[in-house]
């Protein structure tokens, strides 16, 4: 790890209120971090998003299983690891919610919610073997003149896959 | 903000005033509830405020799907009333805002029934 690098972690318990506890404590992080609203919102988005599928789909709500919590903030990004103790999955496999059959799903977006919030995206198997979702944010620019903090993007979410 | 619901007539509608976040837990099962029990009263022209909604995530948004399913299974239709732009941009960007009939004003909006 480089120097000023910093490093979190926590271990949820698979219950709803884990997934309002990540959200706060990464968003206190993200702005600590220096990203504006509209950047600190999608992070959070983020967070959620993925507690709720390591909550739902990998822990399939089953308390005695733990959800892994990570953040680390480098030089130039945000980074965030969400691990949890299921089976997990191929990114391939996960339906797209935007496809015209599925316009109507009560589930399913979440991946695609976290995709399109973050600049980096992905999911390999975590040391549980369950699904870890690896996502991470560009730091902002310091004397960027965005109106989204200290440099951002738009006020509008960029379309993801 | 926890969701709060609260609703009111409006002619044939029923304008359902929201305000706080649709999220996992709690604010998703408020909106099925509340949307169920007026399934269940034969209300079936419902018009969701959500004025004062800043913030909704997947389940949130499965939720309205879900209301908006089921209203449509009874023959009855469920509208969408003063985005945020929070809300706007998700609905969007999920390609759901072709999929509710969205309006600005709530007079408009209520007579489009």
């Amino acid at each position: 790890m480089t120097a000023g690098a910093k490093h979190l972690e926590i271990t949820l318990e698979t219950q709803v209120e884990s997934v309002n506890l990540a959200e706060e404590m990464c968003l206190r992080v993200a702005e600590a971090a220096g990203f504006g609203e509209d950047d600190c919102y999608r992070i959070g988005m983020s967070v959620r998003e993925g507690v709720i599928n390591a909550f739902h789909y990998g822990n399939q709500e089953r308390p005695e299983k733990k959800i892994y919590l990570a953040v680390d903030i480098t030089s130039e990004k945000l980074i965030i690891h969400v691990l949890d103790e299921g089976r997990g999955f191929t990114l391939a496999d996960v339906p797209d919610p935007l496809a015209e059959e599925n316009l109507l799903s009560t589930s399913g977006r979440g991946i695609f919610l976290m995709r399109a919030f973050m600049d980096e995206f992905d999911v390999v198997t975590g040391r549980t073997g369950g699904a870890e979702i690896v996502m991470s944010k560009n730091l902002p620019v310091p004397g960027g003149n965005s109106t989204n903090g200290r440099g951002g993007e738009g006020t509008a979410p960029k379309q993801g896959a | 903000m926890a969701l709060q619901a609260t609703y009111r007539d409006a002619g044939p509608v029923t304008v359902v005033d929201l305000s706080g976040r649709i999220t996992l837990g709690d604010g998703s099962a408020l909106l099925r509830k509340t949307i169920r029990g007026l399934l269940q009263d034969e209300r079936k022209k419902i018009l969701l405020n959500l004025a004062d909604v800043d913030y909704i995530d997947s389940s949130g948004i499965g939720e309205l799907v879900s209301g908006f399913t089921a209203v449509k299974n009874q023959g009855g239709e469920l509208k969408l009333l003063q985005l945020t732009k929070k809300v706007r941009d998700l609905l969007q960007i999920t390609k759901l805002y072709t999929v509710f009939d969205i309006y600005t004003d709530e007079n408009a909006a209520i007579r489009s029934f």
